[in-house]
């Protein structure tokens, strides 16, 4: 269905191809996850598939890339409308019309379909993806999930042979990722649809992959059934990392597969227990509260956010706060740091409140990391912000750099800070909110659009942070993050705290929450691949 | 086989926005045919009475407040240019207000001094004439859907149309984006005054617009915006010269139409031939374009209903006007009490039928689900 014959893709400037050498066979209603770090080229390869690379991005591609027979070099994307469907990273970002029902039939539109056929095709793409209560609700006040669903569905009412999916739940809560993927499945099964998609969470996607493809970052890609391509890939989901750790072969790709070999660890790890979460967390429940809120209330126009929300953030802890897209945490979050409307309610930071205090002064006590971190930046260059951060902020010159230095080695100072990577940037926005030396840190979906790496990369930063005597809050939907880096989960839905505790108390109890170690190894209480190896690299006798 | 019969009312459905836009003209022709307050009065109350009875709830029905606000505005700057500047002129001196004396150059022109109620009358008139052809444009805003008119639109002008259509989108997204800037700027002290502060609202909130408009860009472009298939340019020329020189025309003879102090021959033969041309533009480019609408809006009898009686309405008005013009452009000197002829009042409930005759609006502030 989709071939790439010996394609080099180099863009423009660049002094090394994006793609090099690519030869692929995708046939049809294959199901494809597109794996590897950021910037390997992934995107590439998705956009080269109907020719928006490199029509729109420019740069020189060499070889040839053909859908069903017809080469990207002889149509523009437009024309290959019919044949391959596109969703992007931003659904919203996506959306031409304003409604639901329209935006599902802008598509056929453009490609003159007869309004009959439209309308049926209206009607069937709505009950596949299950969308039928929304026909006529503004796409602007969907959620995450719905929004992609729609976005999938917008292009699915022209029949395209192909479905390009990059990054589809990224953003999403673990609910809203297993309604889109379910979608996504049926379609394979009931349409013989061929589908691409790229994702960072590959956990959620590896199970019902037919074939994996992997960038390795030289810009060629490995290409294989995915349990044998997984065995060298270096970022892995905790179930892989966990068949590694125990040895099994082949590989588990899904929490099922692994649960057949799991008696026999759960046997070699009756004996032992995970280690207590954090010997900082102990010390931390006798400890003053860093920061302590009481009865907070937010209400935007008539719909109440957050509804008398309690919570006390301890020093050297970490505590992630959990809950479905629309929740509350962002509203929590931001009326705990002052610069948020607060309906009712008191926040007490070492005797002040920062809601009452200027900003300035404010964020000397609670620092506030946004969901688009990239708000907070406006100058040329990375040394300007942190010469900026450094005078806001009354600190040292330098300190904000020695920040970033510590969090990310190796930014440069004259690069833009649009032009950093997802990683990088969110370091320095974290640097830049640290100059002012809070006590207390708070984080809205800071893992969204890292990859395995930067991620781990990002938890030693926080535990850092915590160990340091300070408290951080994470609002995430990131399960496997918070498995290995929460000491504490706070669960939210509708604006209220429904649960507060150990991180895994709190995890293990929901099958929702619940990390891939956790699933597989039920009832003990193990988290993540890592507590598992330390507890069998210690010998039976040493214990 | 019994005859069936007629539902009392018809099916609750939204009329095509074109005939409400057609009807509202009509109606601002009639107004614009009369300075009798009397009538002026009638056909506000008649459009009203239209308005509140077949809108819809989406936020667009509810400009029409505004627009009622603004034509009141609209009447009591008339009446005050006129008292300010010399109402003195008539036989009725209401009151005097101290005049303030102008330097030699201004003569004739005169600040304050003695009102009369001709003046007044004069200004009050001209005002609600002025305010009832705005509120009639009004009641079309808040009758048809602004983005299901641009659908509407012939198939040559499809892009345009989506391209407005995105921009009114961009538009509160850009406020969205500005808003949030302008929160996060607090988290970093946000101390800066001025243009700095500016400038860091300003470098964000336009950076984001620029990748978004890029991602949309190539969102549409895959969704196949923009397919052109096999269209030499000349032609694509020709279809926007004869459509472009067409709306001049029409809006010339419009123009004509509607001043009674124009000359004649600019009015209906040129607005004619403007819409002659302009069709055939249409025509012409519509034929290249190969592309559909989902859920057409069509004309059927209720939009059929609705623009017959508002052209009946403004056709009586102007009937009325050669007849006996005297009862639509009411006597200042000597002053006369206005009155209602049956004539003018016949076009008003004329302009009213669409209130009970036009198929009512659905009962959700979506669309209909009755195709």
């Amino acid at each position: 269905m989709i071939t790439f014959d010996r394609v080099t893709f180099t863009y423009h400037g660049a002094a090394r191809p994006a793609l090099s050498g690519v030869d692929l066979r995708i046939g049809e209603g294959e199901l494809c996850l597109v794996a590897g770090r950021t910037g390997v080229g992934k995107s590439t390869l998705l956009r080269a598939v109907n020719g928006l690379v490199p029509r729109f991005t420019g740069g020189r591609l060499s070889g040839r890339v053909a859908v069903a027979g017809t080469g990207t070099e002889e149509r523009s994307p437009q024309e290959f409308a019919a044949l391959v469907g596109v969703v992007g990273q931003d659904p919203l970002a996506g959306f031409v019309t304003d409604t639901v029902e329209e935006e599902l039939a802008y598509g056929m539109e453009q490609l003159a379909i007869a309004p009959d056929t439209m309308r049926k095709r209206v009607e069937e793409t709505i009950d596949l993806l299950g969308i039928a209560d929304l026909r006529h609700r503004p796409l602007r006040t969907l959620s995450g999930g719905q929004q992609q669903r729609v976005a999938i569905g917008s292009v699915l009412t022209t029949h395209p042979a192909v479905l390009v999916l990059d990054e589809p739940t990224s953003a999403l809560d673990p609910t809203a990722a297993e309604e889109v993927l379910a979608a996504v499945l049926r379609l394979v099964h009931d349409l013989g649809t061929t589908v691409l998609i790229a994702e960072h969470r590959m956990e959620r996607v590896l199970q019902y992959a037919d074939r994996l493809l992997h960038l390795p970052g030289d810009g060629t890609v490995r290409d294989g059934a995915p349990a044998e391509v997984i065995a060298g890939v270096d970022v892995a989901p905790p179930v892989v990392h966990l068949g590694r750790v125990a040895g099994w072969d082949p590989l588990p790709l899904s929490v099922r597969d692994a649960r057949r070999h799991a008696p026999a660890l759960r046997e070699r790890l009756a004996a032992r227990v995970p280690p207590p979460a954090r010997s900082a967390a102990e010390d931390a429940e006798e400890a003053e509260p860093t920061l302590r809120a009481r009865r907070i209330t937010v209400v935007h126009g008539p719909t109440v956010a957050v509804r008398e929300v309690a919570l006390a953030l301890r020093p050297g802890e970490v505590t992630a706060l959990m809950g479905r897209n629309g929740s509350g945490k962002s509203s929590l979050l931001w009326a705990l740091q002052g610069s948020g409307p607060r309906r009712s309610g008191t926040v007490d930071v070492a005797g002040d409140d920062p809601g009452k205090l200027p900003a300035h002064r404010a964020r000397s006590l609670v620092g506030l990391v946004p969901q688009s971190a990239a708000d907070l930046l406006h100058l040329r260059t990375v040394a300007a912000e942190c010469a900026q951060a450094d005078r806001e902020s009354d600190a040292a010159p330098g300190t904000c750099r020695a920040l970033l230095d510590a969090i990310a080695p190796g930014v440069g100072d004259g690069g833009h800070p649009r032009d950093l990577s997802e990683g990088q940037r969110l370091a320095l926005v974290l640097a830049v909110q640290l100059t002012a030396a809070p006590r207390v840190m708070l984080l809205d979906e800071p893992t969204r659009g890292l990859d395995h790496h930067a991620k781990r990369a990002f938890a030693r930063v926080v535990r850092e942070l915590a160990e340091r005597g300070g408290s951080v809050l994470i609002a995430t939907h990131d399960v496997e993050f918070v498995a290995a880096t929460a000491d504490r989960v706070a669960v939210m839905a509708e604006g209220e705290l429904v649960a507060d505790g150990p991180t895994a108390d709190v995890v293990c109890s929901s099958p929702a929450f619940a990390p891939q170690v956790a699933k597989v190894l039920r009832p003990q209480p193990w988290l993540t691949p890592e507590q598992v190896e330390r507890a069998l690299a210690v010998p039976e006798s040493a214990r | 086989m019994t005859a069936a019969r007629r539902p009392a009312r018809p099916l609750a459905r939204t009329l095509h926005p074109g005939a409400w836009w057609l009807w509202a003209l009509a109606m601002a022709v009639a107004a614009s045919r009369t300075t009798n307050p009397v009538i002026l009065a009638l056909l506000l109350a008649a459009v009203g009475c239209v308005v509140v009875r077949r809108r819809t709830d989406a936020p667009w029905a509810l400009s029409f407040r505004m627009y009622l606000v603004f034509g009141a505005v609209i009447v009591v700057t008339r009446v005050l240019f006129r008292v300010v500047f010399g109402g003195g002129r008539g036989e009725t001196i209401l009151f005097t207000l101290p005049e303030i004396p102008l330097p030699d150059a201004a003569r004739g022109i005169r600040l304050l001094g003695p009102v009369a109620a001709d003046e007044v009358l004069g200004g009050l008139y001209d005002g609600l004439q002025l305010a009832t052809m705005v509120i009639c444009v009004g009641a079309a805003n808040a009758l048809a859907n602004p983005k299901r008119m641009l659908k509407a639109m012939p198939g040559a002008l499809h892009e345009v149309g989506t391209s407005v259509v995105v921009a009114l989108t961009v538009a509160p997204q850009l406020i969205e984006s500005a808003q949030r800037v302008r929160r996060a700027r607090r988290l970093r002290g946000g101390r800066e005054k001025g243009r700095k502060a500016l400038h860091g609202i300003l470098i964000p909130v336009l950076e984001d617009a620029l990748e978004r408009s890029l991602a949309l860009a190539a969102a549409m472009a895959s969704r196949g915006y923009g397919r052109i298939g096999a269209t030499p340019p000349r032609a694509r020329f020709a279809v926007g010269a004869l459509v472009i020189g067409g709306l001049l025309g029409m809006a010339a003879g419009l123009y004509g139409l509607l001043d009674a102090a124009a000359p004649r021959h600019l009015g209906t033969p040129l607005l004619l031939g403007g819409v002659a041309v302009a069709v055939a533009g249409f025509a012409l480019g519509g034929r290249r374009v190969r592309r559909t609408g989902y859920r057409p809006d069509r004309w059927r009898p209720g939009e059929l209903v609705t623009v017959a009686s508002g052209a009946a309405a403004a056709a009586v008005m102007v009937l009325a006007t050669r007849v006996d013009p005297a009862d639509l452009y009411p006597s200042l000197t000597p002053l006369a009490w206005p009155q209602a002829a049956p004539l003018p009042v016949l076009a008003v409930l004329l302009g009213l039928l669409p209130a009970v005759l036009a198929p009512g609006p659905p009962s959700t502030p979506s669309r209909e689900t009755v195709a």
